[in-house]
């Protein structure tokens, strides 16, 4: 299969507005006459539909929550990027798209990543005037703050809950499209099912949710917005329903995934406290601000610590190991995510990790808050301030800048964070690969496009902190609603398809036969037994670092868990009720394959870049060493039981040079 | 519907309506406690029938009176209807009762409401309509006639169980005033950072103040009359 | 630690329902909601039917989980959702009563999912600002005061959930409808259609059957988000003006 990115010709910086000048339309009256299912609705699908409903389609949406405005979209904490460069700083629609470019180690396609950046502007537009609170400068303009990896400050933000005002934002327009009835909701309805007539993707299979009802959806194209699977790991800071089957399904029926072993692993999350654990939950990039991250240097003072004898602030600071600082003397504790991350395994690899589980480092915020004390003293006139005063000081401004952060973090572990230092370890946060699109964010399928985390195109194999809220409502608001009428327009003569096709009937069937199978196992083992252990061979063999034997150990492990799975299977209930299990079921059936393509992609790629790290190729000092000679190039699997087809698409790079990141 | 129509059914609306009756009521109240405040003039009860008849005979008191009827009738009316509907709309009750999250007045308005409404009645009953019904004896005072309302009212301070029962209304007026002060104006959206707290003071004050002057009077008939 | 619970089973909406009684083995860094894990687990593990209970990203943002524990919805931490509550605000040998959030405007689907789609056409009766994508002008070219928009943000901080529902007595939505009328109305993009929304979204409220608000106050004591009483005081407010001073009628 040969994969055309259809990336316009031109100048990069003029690819985007040329082609829109000469894209092919719709005309208003046709498109009131074509369906258009959009599948999601979290930042990505919420803006999509609603802008698509906009223009006079009829669309058709779907989520499998209550409501649209649950999607995980909600929880992104920290911001969104737009090249506004409101704060004088330097910054152009070309540096972000730099920065993208370098901070997703180069293997991202330079087109899409320079049409994210130029959309980025209008997005925060649109957002204001939607009416989200973004933080505000005294003069009434809007703020800004800077992230992990950038020397601008573009990040645009309201508090701690950016996803959330952005979701809203976008679910409020979706809302009013629903009220006028160019959207017709459809609410705990799952797709399982993508339903393909002549070559073309025409509709879907949705799980009534409430009743247990298979129901036909027919449209003239379908979008999926589905976000990520990092739950794939079991373990992440994704919502407990976050998976990963509207898009598996789309593999099966011949849809491209691509580069799924690209997995960011966020570096300051709550640890892991017990077997029981079902979630994680993140501790914002912010934090590294202030916050130093150390290990003890002696194995006397880590096992005094795990057995509860001792506390972080026992240990003297000649026996402490801030790590980041020693090995990353320019960046220190500001190194990007992937790097912070491996150098917090090194160290508990190392047997240092300092809490029961072994798996922890500290994050220490005890300098900084001497630092603002003394600071705040200065201010407040007092000289001499005794130790008591300028704690007390300093804690006030640790609070004033972190404080729902640290409230989070003592509601969970049931530990003060002024008084001792937290504990962090790494967890799965982000899936950088996602359905193959092209750069009309269509699949290898005519008539399937797919946006947000869904997709694989813009990231590369590392995201940047605050670039996926833009990415999901550029895609939404200002990509899809211009390049769907590519395929659309082709399709003014297309009548309403009928969902009583035989299509239809034997997609309905196979769904039917499939969820009725699972129920039918009866095994003895929990859907969610399962899904823990596929997390944790996920985790061991292709987490944080890979290597080739671990991998193909992995894949052994996976296939023969998939068996037992689809012998041993409890899933109580019937399918035709309200039954949470057997939709976990689904889900973590199709985690289940997608875990093997994940280890399978990871040992095609000799190379470690971004969130990929194989253990084999790493430079002289330990350092990621990516290979550009023979891996420039986006890997797009099809899926095959025995073994998945590998298509490439190289990645051509006209307009930056790759170098080799470092943070030394 | 008509507009104002529409908005008198409307939620909000109706509350607007418990809301502006009650703080006429609100109102009523302390003009009855002075009235009340002179009984205890200690002459053989002249000033308080004057004022009775004062009160009965002004056309423009007569018309606040017509007022005050409505006022007590839309209000329990209103309220009840109110009570109803709410619980309904709620559906059920919880096993454990949260009574950490709002006061008990907050809560059982309707009950306290009720209360006070068989009171009102019990209390219409015994003097209002033994003044309207002319049952009571004449007295004359610097030659004018008047209704001798004081005789009952002393006649019925000397009761023990009377005197309780006043006393425990009073109470329960109380519990009705503290939540039903600051809430008529939260209804009316009289809610500001720098008010509030004022407004909450002083229902507090009122809840405690007017019905403790209303329970004083007969408490001290009973035990120095 | 050893926990009694009592948890609410109803199998739908017509069927009655009635506490069940399980005992749980649970330990102090458990959230809630890995403690109902570890019952499903029990349950599954006899071949029993697991309790429903709706739930997602448990971590206090997405609105849904929709228990009332001990008569309280989200327990009794102030501002916290059950997916941050832990298990160290219980003790050994506690029992516990699980219940779904009640009010006829949701009504039961499953044991302790209750449905909130009332919510939702609140939000679609006006709920938003009338503009398309791509009509936008500047981001600054409105400048809003900082205080303002921090305001505006406190009021949008609802995250849906419904526990003001829950808690109050009426069964009232007045907490939720005011805080989105408030959130949109104090900006200057939201000003501009006001009237009409807080006509429009008092109407859809009172049309999906929510009870009155007699202002006890339990909707914003048991907010996660701690929404205040204001934004109500403001829809009155504003729903008296908009419907005795504007032109405007729904």
């Amino acid at each position: 299969m040969k994969l055309n990115s259809n990336i316009p010709e031109g100048p990069l910086a003029d690819k985007w507005t040329n082609y829109r000048g000469k894209m092919n339309l719709v005309a208003p009256n046709n498109k009131r006459r074509i369906d258009i299912i959009v599948v999601g609705t979290g930042l990505a699908g919420a803006s999509a539909a609603a802008t698509l409903a906009e223009l006079g389609y009829n669309v058709s949406a779907f989520t499998f929550h209550d409501s649209p405005r649950r999607a995980h979209s909600i929880a992104a904490q920290g911001g969104i990027n737009a090249a506004k460069n409101y704060q004088n700083d330097g910054d152009s629609v070309y540096r972000l798209f730099y920065d993208t470019i370098k901070g997703g180690d180069y293997r991202s396609r330079e087109a899409n990543v320079h049409r994210l950046a130029e959309a980025s502007r209008s997005i925060i537009d649109q957002c204001v005037a939607q009416g989200v609170p973004f933080a505000r400068e005294y003069g009434g303009l809007l703020a800004n703050r800077s992230f992990g990896g950038v020397q601008v400050s573009r990040t645009f933000y309201a508090r701690g809950q950016t996803g959330q005002q952005l979701l809203l934002g976008a679910y409020q327009a979706l809302s009013r499209q629903i009220a006028t009835g160019n959207v017709k909701m459809y609410n705990r309805h799952e797709m399982l099912d993508l339903v393909m007539v002549d070559g073309k993707a025409r509709g879907i299979i949705a799980r009534n949710l409430l009743t247990g009802k298979l129901e036909r959806h027919a449209a003239h194209c379908v979008v999926l917005a589905t976000g990520g699977y990092g739950n794939v790991f079991y373990l992440s800071t994704n919502a407990m329903g976050s998976n990963v089957t509207a898009g598996w399904r789309a593999v099966k029926r011949g849809a491209l995934m691509a580069n799924p072993c690209y997995t960011q692993i966020h570096p300051t999350c709550i640890p892991v406290s017990g077997e029981y654990q079902s979630k994680l939950t993140l501790m914002s990039e912010s934090l590294r601000n202030d916050g130093r991250v150390w290990v003890p240097k002696n194995m006397d003072d880590v096992m005094a610590i795990r057995e509860g004898r001792k506390t972080g602030n026992d240990i003297p600071e000649e026996d402490r190991d801030y790590y980041l600082e020693r090995r990353y003397p320019a960046f220190g504790n500001l190194v990007p995510r992937d790097v912070a991350s491996r150098a917090a395994k090194t160290a508990c690899d190392e047997g240092r990790g300092v809490n029961q589980t072994g798996l922890a480092v500290f994050l220490d915020f005890a300098a900084a808050i001497e630092r603002y004390g003394k600071a705040e003293a200065h201010t407040q006139g007092l000289h001499n301030p005794d130790k008591g005063t300028i704690t007390r000081l300093g804690e006030e401004v640790v609070k004033a800048k972190y404080g729902n952060l640290f409230q989070m973090y003592e509601k969970i572990t049931g530990e003060n964070p002024y008084k001792l230092p937290m504990k962090i370890y790494p967890a799965v946060h982000y899936t950088m690969g996602g359905l193959w699109v092209d750069y009309n964010l269509e699949t290898n399928v005519p008539g399937l496009f797919c946006l947000g985390e869904a997709n694989f195109s813009d990231h590369g194999a590392n995201r940047l902190g605050a670039s996926a809220l833009m990415q999901g409502l550029a895609d939404g608001y200002f990509v899809i609603p211009y390049t769907i009428g590519q395929f659309l327009s082709k399709e003014i003569r297309t009548p309403k398809i009928s969902s009583d096709l035989p299509e239809f009937e034997a997609a309905e069937n196979a769904t039917k036969e499939r969820v009725e199978k699972l129920i039918n196992i009866k095994g003895n083992q929990s859907v969610e037994s399962f899904h823990r252990r596929l997390g944790k061979i996920m985790w061991e063999y292709c987490g944080m670092s890979r290597n080739a034997e671990g991998l193909k150990k992995g894949r052994q492990m996976i296939r023969e868990l998939r068996a037992e799975f689809w012998r041993d299977v409890f899933v109580p209930g019937t399918a035709d009720e309200f039954n949470p299990e057997l939709e976990k079921a689904c889900r973590v059936a199709d985690f289940l394959e997608l875990g093997e393509v994940m280890m399978v992609d990871a040992l095609d790629r000799n190379e470690s870049c971004g969130g990929h790290f194989r253990e084999e190729y790493r430079s002289e000092e330990g350092e990621a060493a990516r290979n550009d000679a023979d891996y420039t190039y986006v890997a797009a699997w099809e899926w095959n039981d025995e073994q998945p087809i590998l298509h490439k698409e190289e990645l051509v790079f006209e307009n930056v040079e790759l170098k080799t990141r470092s943070y030394k | 519907m008509s507009w104002f129509g529409s908005f008198l059914k409307s939620s909000i609306g109706q509350k607007i309506i418990m809301s502006l009756t009650g703080l006429f009521l609100i109102q009523f109240l302390a003009v009855h406690l002075i009235g009340n405040l002179q009984l205890l003039a200690n002459d053989g009860g002249q000033q308080f029938n004057l004022y009775a008849k004062f009160m009965t005979t002004n056309p423009v008191i007569k018309t606040v009176s017509y007022l005050l009827y409505a006022s007590i009738l839309l209000h329990a009316v209103q309220g009840l209807w109110l009570w109803s509907r709410n619980k309904a709309a709620k559906g059920g009750k919880y096993a454990v009762m949260a009574k950490e999250s709002s006061t008990y007045a907050s809560r059982n308005m309707g009950w306290l409401g009720i209360i006070i409404l068989v009171f009102i009645i019990l209390h219409l009953w015994q003097f209002w309509f033994q003044m309207k019904m002319g049952w009571l004896e004449m007295k004359t005072y610097d030659g004018v006639e008047v209704k001798n309302l004081y005789a009952p009212v002393a006649y019925a301070f000397k009761q023990w169980w009377y005197v309780l029962i006043y006393v425990l209304a009073m109470g329960v007026i109380g519990l009705h005033l503290h939540h039903g002060f600051q809430s008529a104006f939260q209804t009316l959206g009289l809610n500001h950072k720098k008010y509030t707290p004022l407004i909450k003071f002083l229902g507090t004050a009122y809840a405690i103040l007017v019905p403790l002057g209303f329970a004083l009077i007969p408490i001290i008939f009973f035990l120095f009359r | 630690m050893k926990l009694n619970l009592k948890v609410w089973r109803q199998r739908s909406n017509n069927d009655k329902g009635a506490f069940a009684t399980y005992q749980v083995e649970a330990n102090e860094h458990m959230s809630f909601l890995e403690m109902l894990d570890v019952l499903n687990e029990q349950l599954i593990a006899k071949k029993e039917t697991p309790v429903a209970f709706e739930h997602d990203c448990r971590e206090g943002i997405c609105g849904a989980c929709s228990m009332v524990i001990n008569g309280r919805p989200h327990g009794p931490q102030q501002g916290t959702t059950t997916c941050q509550l832990h298990m160290r605000a219980f003790e050994d040998g506690d029992t516990i009563f699980i219940e779904p959030f009640r009010a006829r405007a949701f009504p039961v689907v499953k044991d302790l999912v209750v449905d909130r789609s009332g919510f939702d056409r609140i939000i679609q009766s006006g709920g938003f600002v009338s503009v398309n994508t791509g009509q936008a002008q500047d981001g600054n070219a409105i400048p809003i005061e900082k205080d303002l928009a921090g305001e505006a943000f406190d009021a949008a901080t609802c995250i849906g959930c419904g526990a003001c529902v829950a808690a109050c007595p009426n069964g009232a939505a007045m907490l939720f409808t005011s805080a989105k009328v408030t959130h949109l109305g104090l900006l200057p993009q939201g000003k501009v259609e006001h009237s009409k929304r807080v006509l429009s979204m008092v109407k859809a409220m009172d049309e999906e059957g929510f009870g009155m608000c007699s202002n006890v106050g339990a909707c914003s004591v048991e907010c996660p988000k701690e929404i205040s009483l204001e934004n109500i005081a403001r829809m009155n407010r504003d729903y008296i003006g908009a419907s005795l001073a504007s032109d405007k009628t729904v």
